[in-house]
């Protein structure tokens, strides 16, 4: 009843092109945005923008970002780690070195390093595919894992190998409070996503997928593997390198290599295959889950152990956030294999019988 | 139906959450409240769970003698980081606005660098004991960084100084061979600059040996160690990789003997499982262990005997939990001296602990009626000396204890303050801020 797209007739190429074709999403979407800029900083508490909503947003970023990478063009990447270290010490290196650098730019020059970096150690998918590639990826983490540890130059000689920055400003406006740096990070994301998803519906994305559904084929019909496949790689890691600088600058403030840790690669691509491969909406709830989750039940579970009269101490508090957690996403996987965006398209087709089911 | 369930499953998950969101604790005005960053997984758990307990021992055994300081009651909360930088900060950002907050120990030095750069806005002070950034020595730069009693750069300085006693004097170490074999973090690279220094100084040669965190692997440090045979190991390691160092360096063939760690590998969790393979290992210490010191007794009469001790019992006035001991003071006794100026009977603000802390003035006196004597040197703070003390002893693991095998050993202020100050300059430089003056000492 809510979600029908009957009677909306599109009476030009325009309209039928646009990002958001059905009405609903239009609305739904402008709604989302006016909430997260207008109503979620009039109503949430410090701690909830510093430490759920930014790290949320930033890591969806980034999920983004792998998302196009391993969900739309089918390259199982375990280097998003690297990128995003490059994508940090690089917007570092930019808005250290040079005076007066805009925090902005410098993110984007991040980014930008991050691409380049992408191309080269994406160079391998043009020879080797699925877990092969995987392994491949995995070189550009240790590289980037020693590059951040042995050169020195990377981190401002700093002797401790440990960076940091602070006072930062856009606009002339300072970066500090914790409502700024969510508005900082929340517009960042918004234009990211908007052009991910506007990217993914337009030839480079329907490239990318021809060449995860079968890459001979796409061959044959005319599509460059190379091309395709670079892209993807520059795309992706653009976004993750970006998303990194934001970790780094926004959230942490000073970081050593271990932030960007191999982990850090697991946890994305994790957040992608829970989310749902090839999905930017799957990016944001394969984000939510990974991220949200453990900070979640590490605070619901002493308080449920307080309701029924139990003190439990942080050791187990964190072992059984572990386990939990484990569990959860076994579970996940077994009933909704297809990750979380599935549970939504399915979630809208049943809205757009109900109330009347078959 | 199976969507149906998962949307019930979910409307359960999030009304559960509601209801313990609404179930925010109703706090008391007259609390004293520490924040207790602390990791009991992980492979740093060995020496962070003793650690841990010392600190929350300390609090239990103030509230139940004393009943607090001058009748504020100390409250405190633990938030396991595993070592984590961000979950370090994601503790720090939940734990920072709950009323009454005095300081933080951050327990790691990772997370001591992210919160340096938050704490000044928030305005909470932040005490590393022996860790964390080496030039926070210098108060006038950093106002909300206290790492009293030593840093990395006072235990390298110390360890030299110590080898060169031993040899007879510090210019007998021309031509010898050092090897750091380091946790590569900035925990383990903190200490190089001033081995470099005094390296140029003396005429030894470095060699640096990192091992990839968290230590578990150290095969190809070992060999590196094998094939130079340096005359002296110095090893900066953490967690489990002390004990596998031990273990890697009996493997090896090293002499125990000819090593030595820095205060963070000198506690009971890093020789114990090696047992006697560990026999002849030296480490700094930077305060006793046992359960004789009569600070120790009354936690144990106080805490333990009651049946509220967090650890095991046979575990308390180990080397860590002492030192946790120590820390905890540390803050209680900072509490103490801002209720002296700012009004006893108050509960602090994060300000007004920052200011006890600075004009902390722990001596020989003070320290035994608090229980402290000979478990720690005396230790005074000021606006530009935020370390207070600098010296530590060598000890040597028998095979079933530490025991002590030199007098204390002061850093060499010639050497480290010219660079503290050069290090903090720079800091101060890269950020674009001045040092405090005459007039911030004062508030």
């Amino acid at each position: 009843m809510f979600y029908r797209e009957n009677g909306q007739f599109k009476t030009s190429y325009r309209a039928d092109q646009q990002i958001f074709p059905i009405a609903q999403d239009r609305i739904a979407v402008v709604a989302l945005l006016l909430a997260a800029f207008v109503v979620v900083p009039a109503l949430a508490s410090d701690y909830w923008l510093t430490n759920i909503l930014i790290p949320f947003l930033i890591f969806s970023l980034a999920a983004i970002g792998v998302n196009i990478l391993v969900g739309y063009c089918g390259q199982i990447s375990l280097g998003s780690g690297a990128f995003m270290a490059v994508g940090a010490y690089a917007a570092y290196n930019f808005y250290v070195r040079i005076d007066g650098m805009p925090v902005l730019l410098s993110l984007i020059l991040g980014g930008v390093c991050a691409m380049l970096f992408g191309i080269l150690f994406g160079l391998p998918s043009l020879r080797v595919k699925g877990l092969y590639l995987a392994v491949a990826t995995l070189a550009a983490q240790f590289f980037a894992d020693w590059m951040f540890l042995r050169i020195n130059w990377f981190t401002n000689n700093s002797s401790s190998g440990s960076v940091s920055v602070s006072n930062l400003q856009f606009l002339g406006l300072p970066i500090e409070s914790p409502m700024s740096r969510y508005l900082f990070c929340l517009s960042v994301l918004a234009v990211i996503g908007l052009l991910a998803k506007n990217l993914v519906r337009g030839a480079v994305g329907r490239e990318w997928m021809a060449i995860r559904d079968m890459d001979v084929a796409a061959a044959v019909i005319g599509i460059r593997p190379m091309y395709a496949k670079l892209t993807a790689f520059a795309v992706s890691s653009f976004i993750v390198g970006v998303s990194g600088g934001l970790w780094a600058f926004i959230y942490l403030g000073a970081w050593e290599p271990a932030a960007f840790s191999v982990d850090q690669s697991f946890k994305l691509l994790f957040m992608v295959i829970i989310g749902g491969m090839g999905s930017i909406m799957g990016s944001f709830f394969g984000a939510a889950f990974i991220v949200l989750l453990p900070i979640f039940l590490n605070q619901f579970l002493p308080a449920a152990a307080g309701l029924v009269g139990l003190q439990i101490s942080t050791a187990s508090v964190s072992h059984a956030e572990l386990m939990i957690f484990g569990a959860l996403i076994v579970w996940f996987l077994i009933v909704e294999p297809h990750g979380m965006a599935k549970l939504w398209a399915t979630g809208k087709q049943k809205l757009r019988l109900w109330p009347f089911p078959h | 139906m199976k969507f149906r369930k998962f949307v019930a499953a979910l409307a359960a998950v999030v009304a559960g959450a509601t209801l313990v969101a609404s179930q925010a604790s109703a706090a008391d005005a007259k609390e004293q409240f520490f924040p207790l960053l602390s990791y009991r997984t992980g492979p740093y758990a060995p020496n962070g769970v003793p650690w841990a307990n010392g600190k929350q021992d300390y609090i239990k055994m103030i509230n139940a003698r004393d009943g607090g300081v001058n009748g504020v009651k100390l409250t405190f909360e633990e938030c396991e980081t595993g070592y984590a930088t961000d979950r370090g900060v994601e503790c720090y950002e939940r734990l920072k606005s709950k009323p009454g907050v005095s300081l933080f120990d951050p327990q790691a030095t990772g997370i001591t660098f992210a919160l340096t750069e938050k704490v000044p806005n928030d305005k909470v002070p932040l005490i590393t004991l022996g860790y964390g950034l080496s030039i926070a020595q210098d108060g006038q730069a950093f106002k909300w960084n206290f790492p009293m009693m030593g840093s990395y750069w006072t235990g390298a300085d110390i360890l030299i100084q110590y080898l060169g006693k031993k040899e007879g004097g510090l210019d007998k170490l021309k031509g010898k061979k050092i090897a750091l074999v380091y946790h590569d973090s900035p925990f383990g690279k903190e200490p190089i600059p001033v081995l470099q220094e005094r390296a140029k100084m003396h005429g030894f040669d470095l060699q640096l040996i990192p091992v990839t965190a968290p230590g578990v692997e150290q095969k190809s440090a070992w060999l590196q160690v094998r094939q130079s045979r340096p005359d002296f190991v110095l090893l900066w390691g953490w967690g489990v990789m002390n004990s596998t160092a031990l273990k890697e360096a009996q493997a090896t063939g090293y002499p125990r003997d000819k090593m030595y760690g820095v205060w963070w590998a000198g506690a009971e969790p890093d020789v114990k499982d090696v047992g006697e393979g560990a026999k002849g290992y030296n480490a700094l210490a930077l305060n006793t262990s046992g359960q004789q010191p009569k600070v120790i007794q009354d936690i144990l009469k106080y805490v333990h005997a009651k049946g509220q001790g967090t650890g095991p019992k046979d575990e308390v006035g180990q080397v860590l939990y002492t030192r946790g001991v120590i820390i905890q003071m540390l803050g209680i006794e900072a509490v103490r001296r801002a209720q002296e100026r700012f009004g006893k009977g108050k509960v602090m603000t994060g300000e007004q602990v920052r200011w006890g802390l600075e004009n902390l003035a722990l001596d020989a006196k003070r320290l035994e009626s608090l229980g402290f004597t000979g478990v720690m040197q005396p230790l005074s703070t000021s606006c530009s000396d935020h370390m207070g003390s600098s010296s530590a002893r060598v000890q040597t693991w028998d095979g079933s204890k530490w025991n002590f095998v030199s007098d204390f050993i002061t850093a060499d202020e010639q050497i480290l303050k010219p660079m503290v100050k050069a290090g903090a300059d720079k800091y101060l430089a890269d950020k674009k801020m001045t040092r405090r003056t005459g007039a911030d000492c004062q508030s």
